[in-house]
This record gives structure tokens, sequence and C-alpha cells, in this order.
């Protein structure tokens, strides 16, 4: 689904990513562990197309197509999903204006017609149960004074509504408390198919208790440094990453 | 009931304006009036250069053509123009003294009093003064360790005579004598002031700063400061100012232009004390400033940091014209009115170049029946891509007198442009003053600390001597304010 | 010859003319009018006041003006058809200058309220005009109210007694019709007496292209515990030119909403002057202007805390694109004695181009100590990172930028206090965006 060829990408000139290698098949679970600063949200920002990130080197193709020929919102419509790290508030955007602006635009370029207002509200509430949003949420503008653990529930509430095939889920954990957590989790694995992925960027175990990857790869200094089952998860909980550095030969 | 207050401020709240005493010296006045033979006497007592004397009577003609300006939020009695002597010199020597010894030991004793000691093994550290009496420099210290730098650092007096081409260069080069009213007025009569040259790659290592004082009655200062930073150099400049109290108002109409080349940074501190009036609002010193700088080097930076205290009227706005790609400008300002003060003050930020930045912070704080308005324009021209400016100006009001006025202006011709103002106006609440009360301290000490912590944001920009002075200046210029 | 000596020769030679089709309240400020406009002249862009709009050069073509009061056949009950779902409200139409007498019976008032001709009603009841027309329009103040009161011969007058309160809301629409270029000189008086209550749309259209210059002076008095809410939408072209000055005197917990929205103009001054007069007043002042091509909207508004306990509320916004010009100066005067007020202005202002231009003066004059006052005033872009995030979920760059620009101006919108205008002004302000045509369906007024 997704192959990722000698990525190498910078922003304000600094190259971050220096060489990723990364192979996504379908129905396949990735965690994407390293400490900070080893480029784990650039890779993500670079794959959706943020402007600020400058590809120098490589090649990514998505479903056959060349991912970094597309605009971002292209990019979505072909079924890739990033759950933001910092989810943005719009003030005075209603979630719904957003929502319909969003599926409505999806559906036009799969060359579908687009919701009436009924179906499109019908939709918003089965959706909303997945992640347990509460609908006050959902009639106010996007992201705006919703706390840490809402924005996250809202990206996951969004991921229903879109229904992507290949997800990225940027630290969704960070800033949740356990119930939260488990939510978020659940919303994930409720929405996976065979024919979905997902790439879940995270420090912590603990949302891979939830979420069960099938390959753990350590990013670090821009290259992927090592990839494993997910036993390896566990190691890094229990041992940090300086066997890692040390294996490297830095320590 | 009272408890004993901090005995700190206490000490400051009762002090008066301690430098309103008077220097006896004789003192070399020209007679009173403004035409174009007092214009060519000054020009021929400090003996200066036909093109010097051109630019001055070219600025009287364009002056005299020229109405006070009356769009300030001030009150401005009539002024005489030609009851005023357009040229002092407590000197009396004709080419100003060679050496510390050829100085009146009267005017530095006055300075000593000022505390601006003008023997260099007294002087404070890692600091270099040009002491201004009226119309004349009376001394310029470790002129010569700077000069060992490249530095030059002297009177504008001086520097006409012995670095004449630097000057002409840059003279009227960012405040031209057409710019306004009192600008024409002063590049007409300008007497003495400060020039700095600041050579290529330099950092200067002490704080320059000039000390103005007017002495004589009945006399104007229009002091002229140049300040030139070349390519990649640093100067840090401060500027003082007191006069003595007297019952007629006197007019002091300064311009100070500094040009700030690539990569180069100029910081710019002013503590502005001079004789603000009697309570009843009689006397005080009429200051009508034009200071502009011009960031010219893509990478230069300036910063204005100005504490207000003095001046029954304040007419100022300290500007900074960002013609360099990525250029910075900074302008952190506290205003001080009190009794019948009027302050109208403010900057401009001019926005040429690509990728400038300019800050605007202004607190003012009225007491008493005073006004104090802050009035400011941030420009963003066609090709000034990516401009960002960010204004806060908050007004602070003791009393229910007093005015605090805000006149913010934003013209914006670039759409890449983001430019934020933001104003408040408030009062100490009584929860505060009673919350200081619970905790032994008078009302009148609990208005200095919260002033003074209102202020803060400025302050902390001054160098570390000035900080101290200013802190002082706040609590004393806000004595009787609470009732 | 200077802009002004054109109307100051016709003033001298049609004086008569203007005031034998009018009535005698409306002729009686006339000298002294024509004496202030002498005096002053058109106001310079060197005056404060008049910083963004040349006045001069406004007035200096030549345009038509009906000071004999021939009548103009159009009837606006065939032309106009405003379909605001859900909203009732009683229509009537202004043609130029001239209130439209062909009521439809729809329109039934509450007793004792006046609503129609303030020429008719200024005959009909000349000392209640009297005792309010001409007594916040100072003419020697302001040179174009000077210059309408010289040659304002109609106009509206609305009256509502003591504790009336209209539940159907009053819509008016200004109609421009001429076949030259033509001058409009309107006069808007509105008073509601103590605990009435009202609510007031005016739409500005103009029907035919040619080029229009309107002025209006509106007095609008406020009793106490009076409730107003007045929106004026202004949807004309690019060869009209307006002046519109709105004076507003408030009395003791009184309420007033002012909502002034440019969606299509040409060039268009809006002077609000707001005197808060007694305690517990409070205003909410807000505009917002889309403006495209070479249109210019100025807003200046003033207003004058007299007394303690008023609440002002500003805010106005403006999206300006193309080489559109906007400038916004908003003054608020809080006096000694003013204690207890409370007041906010937000001017927020987005330039979507280079040669668009926006000048923004917020102005704070405050003589009292114990007041929450504050100001804020941006001009900036769409945030770039909200677009992304848009498009990340595959909303396309120019959707999320209307989406953004249409979220950025609901703000003012949402300041109405009627729904289905609320509404209507939401799929108004979206076709203004999308660059559609802003008619309404099945209304021939806007060509």
């Amino acid at each position: 689904m997704l192959e990722i060829k000698d990525l190498h990408a910078s922003i304000n000139g600094k190259e971050i990513l220096k060489g990723i290698n990364l192979s996504v098949k379908s129905g396949e679970v990735h965690a994407i562990m390293g400490p900070n600063g080893s480029g784990k949200s650039t890779l993500s920002n670079v794959l959706v197309g943020h402007p600020a990130y400058e590809v120098t080197k490589g090649t990514v193709t998505f479903d056959g197509k060349d991912l970094l020929a597309m605009e971002p919102a292209d990019r979505s419509h072909a079924g890739l999903f990033l759950s933001f790290q910092y989810p943005v508030e719009i003030p005075g955007v209603s979630m719904v204006n957003f929502m319909r602006a969003a599926v409505n635009e999806k559906r036009k370029y799969e060359g579908k017609p687009a919701l009436t207002a009924s179906e499109f509200l019908k939709l918003m509430r089965q959706k909303r149960e997945i992640v347990e949003l509460d609908s006050k949420l959902a009639n106010r503008s996007v992201n705006e004074g919703f706390s840490g653990g809402e924005k996250k529930r809202n990206e996951i509430f969004q991921m229903a509504m879109l229904e992507p095939k290949l997800s990225i889920l940027d630290e969704t954990d960070s800033g949740l408390d356990i119930d939260a957590l488990r939510i978020v989790a659940e919303g994930v694995n409720k929405l996976k198919t065979p024919q979905t992925s997902c790439i879940v960027i995270t420090h912590y175990q603990r949302l891979l208790d939830y979420i069960k990857p099938d390959i753990v790869h350590v990013l670090y200094k821009g290259r992927i440094v090592k990839t494993a089952g997910p036993e390896l998860a566990l190691e890094l909980e229990e041992k940090g990453y300086d066997w890692i550095k040390k294996e490297l030969g830095e320590m | 009931m009272q408890t004993e207050p901090n005995k700190y401020v206490k000490e400051l709240t009762q002090e008066k304006y301690k430098y309103g005493f008077t220097t006896d010296v004789h003192t070399d006045i020209i007679d009173k009036g403004l035409n174009e033979d007092v214009v060519r006497l000054i020009s021929e007592k400090k003996g200066e250069p036909d093109w010097l004397l051109d630019f001055r009577l070219k600025a009287f003609r364009y002056w005299q053509t020229q109405e006070m300006p009356t769009w300030a939020h001030l009150t401005i009695p009539e002024i005489d123009y030609q009851a005023i002597s357009y040229y002092a010199d407590p000197t009396r020597k004709k080419d100003g003294p060679k050496s510390l010894d050829e100085v009146d030991p009267e005017l530095i004793k006055t300075f000593d009093k000022l505390g601006i000691p003008l023997e260099e093994r007294l002087a404070l550290s890692g600091m270099a003064v040009d002491a201004v009496m009226d119309s004349v420099s009376v001394k310029t210290t470790f002129k010569e360790t700077l000069m060992e730098k490249g530095i030059i650092f002297c009177s504008i007096s001086e520097a006409v005579r012995e670095h004449p081409d630097l000057v002409k260069k840059y003279l009227g080069s960012v405040v031209g004598y057409r710019d306004n009213f009192f600008a024409a007025l002063n590049s007409a009569v300008f007497s003495d002031g400060s020039f700095v040259y600041i050579p290529k790659g330099v950092r200067c290592p002490m704080e320059l700063s000039t000390y103005f004082r007017i002495n004589a009655a009945n006399t104007g200062q229009f002091e002229r400061t140049l300040i030139v930073a070349d390519d990649d150099s640093y100067v840090s400049y401060l500027e003082g100012c007191t006069a003595p109290m007297r019952d007629e108002n006197q007019l002091h109409a300064a311009i100070v232009e500094i040009v700030v080349m690539n990569r180069a940074e100029v910081k710019y501190s002013t503590v502005q004390n001079w004789y603000p009036g009697d309570a009843e609002g009689k006397g005080g010193v009429y200051n009508f400033v034009t200071k502009r700088g011009n960031c010219k080097g893509a990478d230069s930076k300036l910063s204005w940091t100005q504490v207000e205290t003095g001046s029954a009227i304040t007419w100022k706005y300290p500007s900074c014209i960002l013609s360099g790609d990525n250029s910075t400008a900074e302008f952190y300002s506290v205003a001080v009115t009190n009794n019948y003060q009027q302050a109208d003050t403010g900057t401009k930020m001019i926005h040429l170049g690509k990728n400038t930045r300019s800050t605007i912070v202004s607190k003012g704080i009225s007491a008493g029946k005073s006004q104090n308005s802050y009035r400011g324009l941030v420009r963003v021209a066609e090709r000034a891509d990516n401009a960002r400016n960010y204004s806060q100006c908050d007004s602070l009001l003791l009393g229910s007198h007093c005015g605090a006025h805000t006149f913010p202006y934003m013209d914006i011709h670039n759409e890449t442009a983001v430019v934020e103002h933001e104003a408040t106006t408030s009062k100490i609440s009584e929860d505060q003053i009673f919350y200081c009360n619970q905790r032994g301290i008078t009302t009148e000490d609990a208005v200095g600390l919260i002033v003074n912590g209102y202020a803060k944001e400025v302050l902390n920009k001054l160098p570390m001597e000035f900080a101290v002075e200013a802190q002082k200046l706040l609590s004393v210029s806000l004595e009787g304010s609470v009732g | 010859m200077k802009a002004e000596q054109q109307y100051i020769d016709l003033f001298s030679q049609c004086e008569a003319m203007i005031c034998r089709h009018s009535s005698e309240v409306l002729n009686a400020p006339r000298a002294r009018a024509f004496a202030d406009f002498e005096r002053a002249g058109f106001p310079t862009r060197k005056q404060e006041k008049y910083k963004y709009t040349e006045v001069g050069d406004c007035f200096a073509p030549d345009y038509g003006l009906n000071l004999n009061r021939l009548e103009i056949p159009v009837n606006p009950y065939e032309v106009f058809k405003c379909d605001v779902p859900n909203m009732s409200t009683s229509l009537y139409f202004v043609v130029n200058d001239a209130f439209y007498k062909h009521v439809q019976p729809s329109a039934a008032l509450p007793e004792g309220v006046l609503f129609g001709s303030l020429r008719d009603m200024a005959q009909q009841h000349p000392d209640l005009v009297k005792r309010f027309y001409g007594k916040l329009a100072d003419t020697s103040k302001d040179a174009v109210t000077a210059f309408n009161t010289m040659f304002a011969q109609d106009g509206v007058l609305m009256y509502v007694p003591r504790n009336v309160v209209m539940e159907k809301p009053i819509q008016l629409v200004n109609i421009l019709r001429a076949d030259v270029d033509f001058m409009v000189n309107r006069r808007v008086l509105i008073v509601l007496e103590e605990g009435a209550q009202a609510k007031l749309l005016v739409c500005d259209h103009a029907m035919d292209h040619v080029n229009f210059l309107s002025t209006q002076v509106a007095e609008v008095f406020v009793g106490e515990n009076a409730v107003l809410d007045l929106y004026e939408l202004e949807e004309t072209h690019e060869s009209t030119v307006r002046f519109n000055n709105l004076y507003v005197r408030q009395e003791a917990d009184s309420n007033v909403l002012l909502n002034g929205m440019t969606l299509h103009n040409g060039t268009t001054r809006n002077t609000t002057e707001v005197t808060l007069a007694g305690r517990g007043a409070e205003i909410n002042l807000c505009g917002m202007a889309i403006a495209d091509k070479n249109e210019q909207v100025d807003n200046h508004t003033f207003i004058d805390h007299q007394v303690p306990d008023c609440t002002s509320n500003e805010l106005f916004k403006y999206v300006l694109d193309d080489q559109a010009t906007g400038a916004f100066a908003g003054k608020v005067l809080v006096r000694e004695g003013a204690q207890h007020t409370n007041s906010q202005q937000t001017n927020r202002n987005i330039c979507a181009t280079r040669e668009a231009r926006m000048y923004t003066q917020p102005q704070l004059e405050i003589y009292a100590d114990d007041v929450k006052c504050s100001h804020g005033a941006t001009v900036g872009q769409l945030d770039e990172n909200a677009l992304f995030y848009m498009q990340q979920r595959g909303i396309s760059l120019k959707e999320a930028r209307l989406l953004l620009m249409f979220a950025f101006v609901n703000e003012v919108i949402d300041q109405i206090r009627m729904e289905a205008l609320k509404d209507r002004l939401h799929l108004l302000v979206e076709k203004r965006f999308r660059g559609e045509l802003n008619k309404c369906q099945g209304c021939a007024i806007c060509k």
C-alpha cells in the first residue's frame, strides 16, 4: 500500500529525514518509536504534504500512485489520514460545515454525488458513537475550546467519517488519560479492516497495549535503525533507547 | 490604621525633583530672538564650514513657512520664539575645553551632583559620557580609549571639525530639515550633542552616554545626536536629561538620527527627567523631540527604550524605518504624567524591507490632572513582504481627573503582513491595594510597587544602572498622586 | 473650480424650489446649514475625520438632482421580491429619497406607531418632528451633514410611542433608480419613546447602472429602557457613492444594536456617532465589509460615554480582495466622571491581495479611572495551519479559504438578533465569497 524509498526531507534547509525506507501492506499495523527529535512527526508531515517541509530525495508511492506529486487534499481523497499531534483550532468554522465539506469533496473525487443534509447528519450521528463524542462538541467550532482529550477523540471521529485506507496516528496518546486512551484506541480498532492499515507514532508502550502492532520500527536521527516484531516495543519500554545507541556505536 | 511604610520606598516618595538646582557660572548667552543673523552667529561661534551654514539657512527659511503642528492631544500655550535665546555657552572658551583642567570647576561639580562624574577614574564602570550643558559639550570621557578601537565618540561640533565627511554624509539623512516644524527649527539652530561612529565589525566595549543639562534661563536647548553603526557593529547608547526648576517654561527641541548598517545593532535608551513643572503646573520643560533611526542594512536591529517622567509637555515619537531586509525594530516605553503634565508620545514603524519585524510595548501611567497619550503608526509598504508587527499599549489611571488616550494608526499595503494591536486601560484595583495593606505596605508604597511591576517589561530593557534610576523616578514622579 | 462651488450656486438658485417641495420643519435649518457648508466646504483628507475618503472628488462629477420632485415610475412591489424564509416583515420602499406611498395592506402597524414619508409626517405632526429634527445632526460639525440638511426634501420617519413593542420587524428598502447620473439626499428620523421596542432592517439597492451619489443623515433617539435593532445592508454596485451619517442618542438603560454590512458597493463612507446619555445604556455597534475590485469602505465611529455605568461593544471586520481599500477609525471617549464604563472595541481585517489596503485607527480617549476599556486591531491573513489541517481532511485549498473567510465574518453576522435574517445573511455572504451573483432569487432589483 505504502512504499517509501530513500526519503530525505528538510525544513528551513535543515535535513531531518536522511533516507527512510518503509513498506506498509494492507491490513498491517506499524508502530514507529524513537526519542524526541528523531524525525517522527516530520515523517508524518511529509507524507501528508505539509508545505513547510521539502523533500530533497527519494520516492513515496501510495496504492501505486506517486504520493509526493499530489496536493495535500488529494492525498486525503486517496485515503491518507493524519491524526495530528496538535490539532489546530479553527474559530468560527463549525464541525458540521467542516466535515460536510470534507466528506463531500471526497465523494466528488470518487465521482459520487454529495450527501443530502439528512444523510450527512445521520452519518455524523453514527460515527460519533464510535468515539463517544459528545453531540455538543459536534456543534462547536473545529477544536475550539476542546480539551486535549476531546481534540484527539475528534481526530478519530474524523477518521471514522473519512474512512481512510492508511491512518497515521501521530502521538495520539499524548495528553490522554487512561479512559480517553481506551476510547480512542477502541475507536481505531473498530475502524480497522483487512483492507486498511495504520502507522502508530508513539513514545510509549501503553497505546500499543490497545492497538497491537505487527511491526515496530525505531526511528533515530532521521533513519529507521531497527525493525522487529511487537516485542521490540516492550524492550524499549523497559530499557529505553540507550542500548540502541550503543548498538549503533554511539555510546 | 497605617503601618510603618517600607523605608526604601518612603525615602523615594518624599524626594522632590532633586535636580532642580542651578549652576552659577558665567555663561555666554546670545541675545534673544531668531532671525538669519542669529543662525549665522551660531554657525560662526562654532566655526562651521559653509555647507553646514547653508544647511542651517535652508532649514531656517523652511521653518519660517511652517506653523506649529496642532494634531497632538496637547494643549500647548503659545510659544514666543523671539523670546528665547538660541545659544548659551557656559564654558566661555572659544573651542571648548581641551582637558578637565580647563573646565570650570563649577561645571564639574554640577555634573558630580547629578551623579555624572566627569573624571574617568571616578566614572561609572563601563560607561563613557558626553556631558552637554545648554548649547555646548563640556566634556567627553574615555574618548581616547574608544578611539583605539576606531570608535568616534565626541560632541557633534567636534565631529564637524574632525570628521566632516562622515557628518556631511549622514546629517539630515534620516530626519530631513523639512520633516516637521521642530525638526526644521532644530536644523537651523542646533547647538551641540553627540556624534557616534562605530566602525565595521566593532562591538563597542562600553555604554556610551550623553547627559543633557539645561542651566541658563530663557534659553532653548537644541541638541543634535547622530549615531552611525557600520556593518556588523554594536553599540548601546544612553541619554539622560535634567533641568533646573524655573517658573518659566523652557524649550527643548532635539533631533536624534541613527543609521544602522548591515547586521549592526543599536540600542538607544532614554531616561527623560526634564523638570516637569510644579504641582500647580507652573514652569517645566517643553520637550519636542524628533528621534528616528533607519535600519538601512539587511539584518540590522534598532531598539528604543524610553522612560519618560519629566517635562511639562512631551511631544516625541522615536521611530524606525525598516529599510533593510530582515531588519528588526523595537520600541519600549514607559511614560508617566502627574499633576498638569501632558505627554503625547509613541512611535512609528515604517516597514519597507522584506521580512521585517517590529515590536511596540507602551505603558502609560497617568495621575493627578495630567493627560497621557500614546500615538503610533505602523505602516507596511507594498513591497514589504512578510512584515510582522505586534503592538501593546496599556494605560494605568491613578485618580479620576487624569486622562489616558490611545491613537494607533495602522496602514497596511501588503497582504502578507500580520499586524496586531492590543490596548487596555485599567486602574489599580482596591483588592490589590488592600492585599498589600494587609501585608503591612501602605497605600502609597503599594502604588509604587504595583506601578513598577506594571512597567517592568520596559524597565527590564534598560541597562542595569539606568533601570535602578528609572525605578526610583517612577515612584518619585507619582508622589502625592494617591489620596 | 472647487467641488463645492456648483452646490453653493445650485442652492442659491434653487432654494425656493427645494423648500416648496418639502416641509417647514425641514426647511427651517437650511439657511444655517448653507452658511456652515459655505464656510467649511467639503472636508479634505487633511482633516482627521475624513483622512481616508476624498469627499470633494466624490461630489465633483455632475449629478442630476430631482429637486422638482418628479415622480419616478416604478412599482417596487413588483420588482422587489425578497424572500427571506421564516421572516415576516412589514415591507416599505423608498425610491431615491421618496417614500413609496402605495403601501400594500399587509403592513399594518401597532397603534400609535408612525412609519412613512418624513415630509408628509412633518406636515401632519409638525410639533413631533420639530422636537427631534436636526437635534443630533450638527451642521457646523460635519460638512456632509450640512450638505444633506441643505438639500434633503424627504425621507423616512419612524416613531414608536411609549411602551409599544413592535413584534414584527420593519424592512425598508432604499432603491436607487435613475436613467442619468443621479444624486439623492435622504433624511431619516427614528424615535423610540420610553420602553418602546423595534427592529428595523434597511437594505440599499441600485436598480440602474448609472453613477449614483447618495447622502443620508439619520437621527435616532432611543428613550429610557427602549430597545432598537437597526441593520443596514448595502448591496449596490461599483458606481455608487454613499455617505451615511448616523447619529444615535441613548437614554438610561436603553439597548441598541447597530449592524452595518457592506456586501457590494462603490465608495462608502459611514459615520456613526453614538451618545450614551443615560446611565445603564448599552450599545452594540458592529459592521462588516466584503470588498473587492476597486471598492472602498470607510467606517468612522465615535462612541461618547457621557455618564457612568454604560457599556459599548464594537466589532468590525473587513475582508479585502483585489484592489479594495478599507478604513476603520473608531474612537471611544470616556468623559470625566463616566465611571464603571465598560468598553470593548475590536477590528480585524484580512487583506487577500497585495493591492488591497487597510487603514485602521482605533482610538481611546479616557478621562475616568474606574473603567474597563480595551481595543484590539489586527490585519493579517488566513491561518496557514488551519488551511493545512483542512486540506489534510480532503478540503481543497480554495474551499478551505472560503470556509475560513466565511468563519471570519460570521462573528459579525452572529451579532444579529433575528434568526431568520442571520440565516439569510450566512447565505448571502457565502454567495458573495463564491463570486456568485448576489441577487436574491426572483428579485429584479440588482441587475
